[in-house]
């Protein structure tokens, strides 16, 4: 602090004087304050805006290798574009439960993103906490054997855990009914409690069991104890997360009852897709 | 000089490591020893933040006044961690899902504070780089030692690469399942710190309190 004190040397240039005040005065600390947090924002956010194309590149390709993932198609090392394309993409109307041509599957994904009026409607039962808003559309995945029949769908689902919306994937095997299995792609829960949501011997858990009764009720459910359907309907909640495993319960069943997926899976069974 | 410059950088790695000495930034090392290569990472993410912090720091020490001074270091340690967290997103994606927030907690982490507030603010910018680069080596030192004991007994792998084959993938070893969860680092780190100690017993701290004998009446 010392060489900003040699101001007896009293200069002509209002600049000059200003810098050769000590570091302590009133005016130089809002000086120093302003200027610094005026540069720090804009190196950020040039850092931001420049490299947000790789950074939505990266996550792209994340939630494919996610779709092949669910689908239990992914291996170590291999191609995710190529292994990706062997999905048949799908834009599907909720309510219906048929696909829809009215938007191109790439300008669809940017108008959900903005929550574009048109593609996204209001909701009032809202259980799996999406903020009262829902996509009426959604792209789905088909994944077909090879003599060309219907192996697996492959869902988006989402919903508020605790901290968080969790995002993911569901499979579900050509019945409609048979889990194939189930994995998030983006949360912040808490690591080691919540977020053992990514826990491979938790998601093993979810392969086989089944979304509806003989009855056709939605009976799956994820908590502590088995629901009265029995244990084929029930996955253990995570231990230590119980409000992660509550918000995971809700958006299954949202999913995958009459708001959410139901008029689709009820196609699937039919055999129509 | 070059010889000052030689010290800085040796000195944190035992003699004066922010880990086991001064005992600074333990919270993140317990979060990313998991794995080597997490800690590698987070080695080189802290190692930059924590030199660019150190010589910008001291760039400006004449600069920033006293009374604004921890939240000028703050904002440019903040600017640092961002930059840091944006180019992993954008070049390591993998890597940044798994550091995830410990990124952002760079920020908190005690020793790049510690170093803007007790050396670069009094010490010119190379000096306080080379400090920062020393005392970020130091950190990491401690944290591949730790990463490498947790992932070679927790999950029988090096940097990802299978060294003891584990019995659930048809091996010999059963993996010690303490060793991935977080208090396992604290019982390693403070075996490191008594070997370091009985090594160093310079770095032994006198006590603070004496049980003592008094007679009695």
């Amino acid at each position: 602090m010392s060489d900003s004190n040699t101001n007896n040397t009293k200069s002509k240039n209002p600049i000059a004087r200003f810098f050769a005040q000590p570091a302590d005065a009133p005016s130089k600390t809002i000086f120093v304050a302003v200027t610094l947090c005026l540069v720090a924002s804009m190196i950020v956010s040039a850092a931001a805006v420049a490299l947000r194309p790789t950074q939505e590149a990266n996550r792209l390709k994340d939630k494919q290798v996610n779709v092949l993932q669910v689908a239990g198609v992914y291996e170590e090392g291999i191609n995710v574009t190529e292994a990706f394309a062997a999905f048949e993409p799908h834009l599907l109307d909720i309510k219906t439960g048929e696909f829809t041509d009215k938007f191109d599957i790439a300008t669809f994904e940017e108008l959900a993103a903005k929550d574009d009026p048109s593609v996204v409607k209001d909701i009032s039962d809202d259980p799996a906490g999406l903020g009262g808003k829902q996509q009426m559309y959604r792209v789905v995945y088909l994944l077909r054997d090879a003599d060309g029949g219907l192996d697996k769908v492959i869902l988006p689902v989402e919903g508020y855990g605790l901290w968080s919306t969790l995002y993911g994937f569901i499979a579900v095997e050509e019945n409609a009914n048979d889990i194939f299995g189930l994995q998030f792609y983006q949360h912040g829960e808490t690591p080691g409690l919540g977020a053992e949501v990514d826990n491979p011997r938790w998601k093993d858990l979810w392969k086989g069991k089944k979304l509806f009764t003989d009855k056709g009720e939605l009976a799956i459910t994820v908590a502590k104890t088995a629901p009265p359907a029995g244990k084929d309907y029930h996955i253990d909640g995570l231990a230590g997360a119980t409000l992660t495993s509550v918000g995971v319960d809700n958006l299954i069943k949202f999913w995958m009852g009459e708001q959410g997926y139901g008029p689709f899976l009820e196609r699937v069974k039919s055999g129509e897709i | 000089m070059a010889q000052t410059y030689r010290k800085q950088l040796i000195d944190p790695l035992v003699d004066n490591n922010p880990i086991t000495l001064q005992v600074l930034g333990i919270c993140s090392a317990l979060a990313v020893t998991s794995s080597l290569k997490v800690a590698f990472v987070m080695t080189i993410a802290v190692t930059l933040v924590t030199a660019f912090a150190s010589m910008f720091i001291s760039m400006l020490r004449n600069h920033i006044p006293s009374s604004i001074r921890i939240i000028v270091q703050m904002v440019i340690i903040a600017s640092l961690v961002i930059l840091v967290d944006q180019v992993l997103k954008a070049y390591a994606f993998e890597i940044s899902k798994t550091l995830a927030v410990f990124v952002g907690l760079i920020i908190t982490n005690c020793i790049v504070m510690g170093r803007a507030e007790a050396f670069a603010m009094k010490n010119p910018p190379f000096a306080s780089f080379v400090d920062g680069v020393g005392n970020g080596l130091g950190y990491g030192l401690i944290l591949m030692l730790v990463g490498f004991i947790r992932e070679l007994f927790g999950s029988g792998t090096l940097f990802g690469i299978t060294v003891l084959p584990t019995v659930n993938n048809g091996g010999w070893y059963l993996p010690n399942g303490l060793l991935l969860l977080p208090p396992s680092a604290f019982f390693i780190i403070g075996l490191l710190i008594w070997a370091f100690r009985t090594w160093k017993p310079a770095q032994v701290e006198e006590r603070e309190h004496k049980i003592q004998t008094i007679e009695a009446h």
